[in-house]
């Protein structure tokens, strides 16, 4: 209780590197767990896993939950959960195919409308749930029933095929080759990739800086040199096996762009802050000023809009509108959020968390269907993977002394 | 000869850093109405929860006996089946189930697992019967008033064929009419040979009906007055349950008072639950700029009711009334225009309505006035730590840094944090709600110099607190509010322990017909 009023004099440098460590188990398990998995499929299935039209399928065929998980991270932070986001990837998905296969809106302008689509779901939903106060979990079961049906009614129970190429490209698409096809790495990737890494070196020796100067540095130097050098080379590492195959595909461009503009929102908006707060403890958020019932509205309409682009890039990567489109994705979104150190009751968890949770889920996808695992045992594996998450949650909260 | 039912010996009780109890002796007259009379947090209900075992025997020191035999209970089953039921003042029942399945949750009448429902219902009745309460069994629970489940409450505890009948504030939520009829069933009772233990604020309630009274003060038992002897006067009651002098554990402070910051004028507040209930009545208020004002009330006298619903109307139902600045009608309708008008409020309870305690000192410090750190919705995370470090220095935060997590901070440094977030906002007139419960004496005298320190920066300070003892030490004036209405307005030459216990108590003035 009073452990932080008694802090030792002068602890030695190893101890408080220790201590720092322990703090960062999470992040660091999540980490490791993320590492693990992929040298465990990376030796047992003989190096497939690694190859780069297998990274390039990684990264393409689990955007759509990467996408969701980003809303769906941030609606569990303030306390609670959206079940329909799979329906409205069906709903949107197929609005798509009606715009533009039957009513020949040009593609573009069906992506705008497909979002403001998301954005009117997402009103509808925080209404009840912002200003109405039906629990979340009830609106979004209705929501899942309700836009799984209007889907249905939409495309009149067919399939709708196929899309052009331009909207297809969102989907399946890649930036153009500058190589011409013959270099053996595609230039573009590569200067993206290294752009990227300089990014990242820029924004740590900057942060490090800031923080060293205000006194609340704590991280040891060796460990952030080491989490530094690493991402560089794991950033490198991505853009070698990408440049080596197709280059960089549209959708990853988007996922990226999303990922750090929300995490800026998250970390660094007052929006965001009133997130966390609502999440970590609504009284207080309430009688500290923060407007509860707009921050739910809007959340949910930012939910929205996320479950339209998740939808669109679906849609684009199967070049189909499907009725049964999207069916579970809102559990995979809500298992990649709380294996990413989302926290059940609110308050806690991080847009990176979510992303590598996603990017898990989505390594033990591919892996076990290389492998040829039965969808059986996958889905066996995966259950257990979230509750042995969860569990290691809770269990260091209490180990280090939780509520 | 008397027998006395209940003897209680010399009980100690320890919670970690405080003697809650010390050497309390009580003795209780088979067939009279006992009541115990102290300030908040003297130790009344301490001393019922070790008697009906909640604190079980073993965590006090000290003997129980009761009806000559010493018992030691380890649970509140234990007493009951001894025939001691106390009756808090939170009642617990349960809503949505029907009286007659309240009285007899948990003692079902059944018959092999199965409930026999004609036999629960008619000895529902029975009971419902003996408290004088009409209603049907079979009504739930939510459907009555509160002044009835009050009886139901009794009902209840007489289907356990109580002996020694304990009663929490009895009549603290209870209007007029049900407190008179609750008094009667209690004298009706004792008639039919039922002791009971009441702990009561209401001095004129006692008066009417106890035979005993014994006054608590500090965790010590201080006397105990025969009620049906002539020379107990409320006021003789008064000066024991007050008793001590105030020491010199409030740092010395010379007011220097100016303009006057908001007047609240006509403020009514009703229950947010039980509408027909006005728990604010008419209340009138300012404070000046540079004054520390205390607002002494007992529990459930309307304190906390006021200044939330001043706060943003974070509390209740049909308000009515009008809050100036400088002549001028402010918005306080919600939270944030509250804040925008320079009024904060750092709550009684921190850890509920106060705190993120999952997240660090810094973001609890900027969580009311974020728009001093932001331009365009963007936070400047470099000033929100200069900031945060500020106060951690100057309030002296006990934190290696602050980004220490609030939850894992000791009560007095989580008091500091949440008066840091509202010296932040920027008020002109801080609403202080208990500043000093639950934190150490060394913490207090710093929370006290901190009061100060604001007011001499010309901010008002309202503070609110069940310490009498604290606000005289440390005010320049104090209201004192009884069951929700503002009963005096004295200056610190006038008042006296004695004197703000008395308007604190006072019977409420009847309302002109």
């Amino acid at each position: 209780m009073s452990d932080l009023t008694k802090t030792p004099a002068a602890p030695n440098i190893l101890t408080a590197a220790f201590r720092y460590l322990a703090g960062q188990l999470r992040q660091i398990g999540l980490f490791i767990a993320l590492i693990v998995i992929v040298i465990f499929f990376e030796v047992a299935t003989s190096g497939i896993t690694l190859k780069p039209i297998n990274v390039s399928n990684l990264v393409v065929q689990n955007s759509y939950i990467l996408i969701l998980a980003i809303g769906m991270v941030m609606v569990i932070i303030a306390g609670h959960i959206d079940l329909s986001v799979g329906s409205v990837v069906a709903f949107v998905g197929a609005m798509a195919g009606v715009m533009i296969t039957q009513w020949h809106v040009p593609w573009w302008l069906a992506i705008v409308l497909c979002l403001g689509i998301g954005a009117l779901v997402g009103m509808w939903q925080g209404f009840w749930i912002a200003y109405f106060r039906i629990p979340a979990f009830i609106v979004t079961l209705a929501g899942m029933l309700t836009f799984r049906g209007l889907t249905q009614i939409a495309l009149q129970n067919q399939q709708i095929s196929p899309f052009p190429d331009e909207f297809r490209a969102l989907g399946s698409g890649f930036l153009p080759d500058l190589g011409g096809g013959v270099s053996l790495l595609e230039p573009l990737t590569v200067g993206i990739g290294i752009l990227a890494t300089l990014l990242v070196i820029a924004q740590g020796i900057r942060q490090r800086a800031a923080r060293k100067k205000f006194a609340v540095e704590d991280e040891p130097f060796a460990w952030y040199l080491a989490k530094l050098v690493f991402t560089s080379i794991l950033i490198l590492l991505i853009t070698y096996l990408l440049a080596s195959y197709n280059g960089t595909p549209i959708v990853l461009i988007v996922l990226g762009v999303l990922v750090v503009a929300y995490s800026a929102i998250m970390s660094r908006s007052v929006f965001g802050r009133h997130i966390y707060a609502i999440g970590g403890n609504l009284n207080a958020a309430a009688l500290s000023g923060v407007k509860t019932k707009r921050v739910t509205f809007l959340l949910f309409v930012n939910m929205g809009v996320i479950a339209a682009l998740a939808g669109l890039v679906f849609t684009a990567q199967l070049n189909l509108a499907n009725p049964k489109a999207g069916d579970g994705f809102e559990l995979d979104a809500i298992a990649a959020v709380f294996i990413g150190g989302a926290a059940v009751t609110g308050g806690i968890g991080t847009v990176t968390g979510a992303i590598i949770g996603g990017l898990i889920i989505g390594i033990l996808n591919n892996g076990m269907s290389i492998l040829g695992v039965g969808s059986e045992f996958q889905q066996l594996i995966k259950g257990l993977v979230l509750l042995a998450a969860v569990a290691f949650d809770v269990y260091n909260k209490r180990r280090n002394g939780g509520r | 000869m008397t027998i006395n039912i209940l003897e209680m010996r010399n009980i100690t009780k320890t919670f970690p850093g405080v003697k809650a109890l010390q050497d309390v002796s009580i003795g209780v007259q088979r067939g009279h109405i006992h009541a115990i009379c102290g300030e908040n947090g003297a130790g009344k209900s301490t001393l019922m929860k070790v008697l009906s075992g909640v604190y079980p025997h073993g965590s006090y020191d000290g003997d129980i006996v009761f009806e000559n035999e010493t018992v030691a209970f380890k649970n509140i089953n234990d007493s009951e089946a001894a025939g001691i039921v106390i009756i808090h003042q939170e009642l617990a029942l349960s809503p949505y189930l029907s009286i007659a399945e309240n009285i007899f949750l948990g003692n079902e009448q059944q018959n092999g697992g199965w409930i026999d429902w004609n036999k629960t219902n008619l000895e529902a009745g029975k009971l419902l019967a003996r408290v004088g309460l009409k209603d049907n069994p079979i009504t739930k629970i939510r459907d009555i008033g509160v002044g009835k489940q009050q009886l139901v409450e009794i009902a209840k505890a007489l289907s356990k064929e109580v002996k020694l009948l304990i009663l929490d504030e009895p009549t603290a939520a209870l209007n007029d009419e049900d407190s008179a009829h609750l008094l009667d069933l209690i004298t009706h009772l004792k008639g039919q040979g039922i002791t009971s233990i009441i702990i009561s604020h209401k001095l004129n309630e006692i008066k009417a009906i106890a035979d005993e009274v014994t006054i608590i003060r500090d965790g010590k038992t201080i006397e105990t007055l025969d009620m049906r002897a002539d020379t107990v006067t409320e006021e003789r009651i008064i000066k024991l349950m007050v008793g001590r002098d105030l020491e010199s554990r409030y740092p010395a402070h010379t007011p220097k008072i100016g303009e006057e910051l908001p007047r609240i004028e006509n403020w009514t507040v009703h229950h947010p639950l039980d509408h027909s209930r006005a728990v604010v009545k008419e209340a009138n208020l300012f404070v000046r700029a540079g004054e520390i004002v205390g607002i002494a009330g007992l529990m459930g006298a309307g304190r906390t009711e006021l200044a939330m619903s001043v706060f943003g109307e974070s509390y209740g139902y049909n308000i009515s009334g009008s809050v100036y600045k400088n002549g001028q009608k402010i918005n306080t309708k919600t939270v944030a225009a509250a804040i925008a008008n320079g009024i904060a409020y750092a709550t009684e309870d921190r850890k509920v309505y106060g705190l993120n305690l999952i997240d660090d000192i810094k973001r609890n410090i900027s969580g009311a006035a974020l728009g001093l750190l932001s331009r365009r919705g963007w936070i400047d995370e470099n000033k929100e730590v200069t900031v945060a470090e500020g106060y951690r220095k100057s309030m002296n935060i006990k934190a290696p840094n602050v980004e220490a997590i609030t939850g894992k901070l000791s009560g007095g440094n989580q008091q500091k944090v949440v008066l840091s977030k509202w010296m932040y906002s920027n008020p002109d007139v801080l609403i202080l709600d208990e500043p000093t419960r639950g934190i150490d004496v060394g913490a207090k005298y710093e929370i006290y110099g901190i009061i100060n320190a604001l007011a001499d920066e010309g901010k008002g300070v309202i503070v609110i607190s069940s310490e009498l003892p604290e606000l005289l030490g440390i005010c320049d004036r104090i209201y004192a509010l009884s069951e929700g209405r503002i009963t005096a307005d004295l200056s610190r030459e006038d008042a006296t322990a004695e004197r703000v216990m008395q308007l604190m108590t006072q019977e409420r003035e009847k309302d002109h017909e």
